[in-house]
C-alpha cells in the first residue's frame, strides 16, 4: 500500500494533477510524494504548464459571427413556417410585408429556440438520470432498499396504494431469475415516484414508475458513471431501471416487464 | 442569443485553425452540420457534441486544403504511448526548473508555444485546459480511448514543456 516507486507515482501524476484519479490511489500517491521531493517537484511543474495554458487567450465569437449565423442557419422548423407565409394573393399588402421578414425571424427564432431547448432537454433528461443514478446508489449505501420488503407483488402493490396517486404495476419475474424483493417510495424529478427492486444474481435493480406524459416507447439503454439506465413508456408509465448490470441484461429485464404488463394471464400466481 | 456554446465553438475552432477568419468558415459549417444532423444527436452533453463537430469539420476542411497532416499519430506510433524514460529523466534533471515555472507563467511564451505544437497536441490541451472537459468527455469528442486521452495529454505537456525551454526569452 505504501510501497509506491517513483515510475508507479510518475505515471499517475497526470491523472492526479487533473483530479481524474480515483481516491484510493490518489491517497496511495499523497503518501509517495510526502517522502519524495523529486516527484513533488514533477507535480508542481505539471501544474504550473496545466495553470499556463488556462491563461492563453480564450477567443470569444465575435459578434458578427453570430449575427451571421442567426440570418443565415436553415433549420427544420423555419421552412414550413416560411412556406405557409408565402401566400401571394389574399391582402396582398400585409402579406408582403410579413413574408419580407417571415425567414428572417422564424430562421433567428427556431435557431435560438430550437438549439436553446434541444440543449436545456438535453440537461433536463441528463438532471433526471444523474437522479435516477443517485437515488440508486443510495438505496444501496444507507441499506434502505425498500420500505416493504416482500417477494409477494400482491403485498408490494397494494402497500403504495394511498401513498401515491397513481397504481404502479408490480410483477414477481422469479421464475425468469430476476425476483421482486419489494418496494419504496422514492423522490424524482420533483414528485413521489413508485420504486420497485429486484435482484438478478447478486446486482440489484431500481425500477422507477410513474405515470407518463407521451405514448409508448421502446427499451432505450443509456449508461451513467458505471451505471446503466434503461427506458421505457408502456400503456401510460414511465420506466427507468438502474442497475450495475450490463446493458443486454437490464435490457432483457426490461422486456421481461413489458411482456409481464402486457400479458395479463402472467398475472395468474406463477410460484 | 444563437447558442450558448457558441463561445466554446469558436475558441476551439480559432485554437485549431489559428486564424479568426478561418475559425469562422469552420463554426459556421460546423453549425451547418450541426443542424443536419440535428436527428443524430442522441443525448449527452450539447456542449461536447458541438465540439466534437466542430472538430470533424476542421479535420476535413484542413484535409480538402492540404494543410493538415497528422504527425502525432506518427509520433505515437514510433515512441510509443506510454511516456518514456528518458522523458521522465527529462523531467527531473531538464532545465532549471525555477526557470521553467517563470516561463510556464509568461502567457505570451505560453501562447506561442502552444501556437507551435502540434494541432492534436494543441486540440487536447485547448479541450482539457480551457474548456475544462473530463477525460471521459474528451475522449468522447477525439474519438479516442481514455488512456489514449491520457497519455496524449502527458506527451502534449511534455512536447509544450520542451517548446517553452527551446524558444528564447524575449
Amino acid at each position: 500500500m505504501n510501497t509506491m516507486n517513483c515510475e508507479e507515482a510518475r505515471e499517475l501524476l497526470p491523472a492526479y494533477g487533473d483530479g481524474e484519479l480515483d481516491l484510493p490511489r490518489s491517497l496511495a500517491l499523497e503518501k509517495h510524494l510526502d517522502g519524495c521531493a523529486d516527484c513533488t517537484a514533477a507535480l508542481r511543474i505539471q501544474r504550473a504548464l496545466s495553470q499556463g495554458v488556462r491563461g492563453v487567450t480564450y477567443h470569444r465569437a465575435p459578434d458578427a459571427l453570430r449575427a451571421r449565423l442567426r440570418a443565415q442557419l436553415p433549420s427544420p422548423v423555419a421552412a414550413p413556417a416560411a412556406t405557409t407565409a408565402s401566400v401571394p394573393q389574399a391582402q396582398p399588402r400585409r402579406r408582403r410585408d410579413w413574408s419580407r421578414w417571415a425567414m428572417p425571424i422564424a430562421a433567428s427564432l427556431a435557431l435560438a429556440v430550437g438549439l436553446n431547448l434541444m440543449l436545456a432537454t438535453q440537461r433536463s433528461q441528463d438532471v433526471l438520470r444523474n437522479e435516477l443514478v443517485a437515488s440508486h446508489v443510495r438505496s444501496l449505501q444507507v441499506e434502505h432498499l425498500s420500505d416493504v420488503a416482500s417477494s409477494d407483488q400482491h403485498t408490494v402493490k397494494p402497500w403504495f396504494n394511498g401513498k401515491l396517486d397513481y397504481s404502479p404495476p408490480v410483477r414477481d419475474l422469479t421464475q425468469q431469475d430476476f425476483p421482486l424483493l419489494g418496494g419504496r417510495l422514492d423522490y424524482i424529478a420533483h414528485r413521489q415516484v413508485a420504486a420497485l427492486i429486484y435482484r438478478h444474481r447478486k446486482h440489484f435493480i431500481n425500477l422507477y414508475v410513474w405515470p407518463a406524459q407521451d405514448g409508448d416507447a421502446a427499451p432505450d439503454s443509456h449508461g451513467s458513471e458505471g451505471y446503466t439506465l434503461v427506458h421505457w413508456r408502456h400503456e401510460g408509465m414511465e420506466y427507468w431501471a438502474v442497475s450495475d448490470l450490463n446493458g443486454e441484461e437490464l435490457r432483457h429485464f426490461a422486456e421481461l416487464q413489458i411482456e409481464a404488463t402486457t400479458d395479463k394471464t402472467a398475472n395468474a400466481p406463477n410460484t | 442569443m444563437a447558442s450558448p456554446h457558441l463561445d466554446a465553438a469558436y475558441n476551439l475552432a480559432r485554437w485549431l485553425t489559428r486564424d479568426p477568419h478561418d475559425a469562422d468558415d469552420v463554426v459556421q459549417e460546423a453549425y451547418l452540420r450541426a443542424f443536419r444532423f440535428f436527428s443524430g444527436f442522441r443525448g449527452g452533453d450539447g456542449r461536447a457534441w458541438l465540439l466534437a463537430i466542430v472538430r470533424n469539420t476542421f479535420y476535413t476542411w484542413a484535409e480538402q486544403r492540404g494543410r493538415h497532416k497528422s504527425d502525432v499519430e506518427y509520433d505515437e506510433a514510433t515512441v510509443g504511448l506510454q511516456v518514456t524514460e528518458t522523458d521522465v529523466d527529462k523531467n527531473l534533471h531538464g532545465t532549471d526548473p525555477e526557470k521553467l515555472l517563470l516561463r510556464a507563467a509568461d502567457l505570451q511564451l505560453v501562447e506561442t508555444a502552444l501556437l507551435r505544437l502540434p494541432t492534436e497536441y494543441r486540440e487536447i490541451l485547448v479541450l482539457r485546459e480551457l474548456e475544462e472537459l473530463s477525460y471521459k468527455e474528451i475522449a468522447g469528442i477525439v474519438g479516442v480511448p481514455l488512456g489514449t486521452v491520457m497519455s496524449r495529454l502527458s506527451r502534449a505537456r511534455l512536447r509544450l514543456r520542451h517548446q517553452i525551454e527551446a524558444m528564447d526569452q524575449p
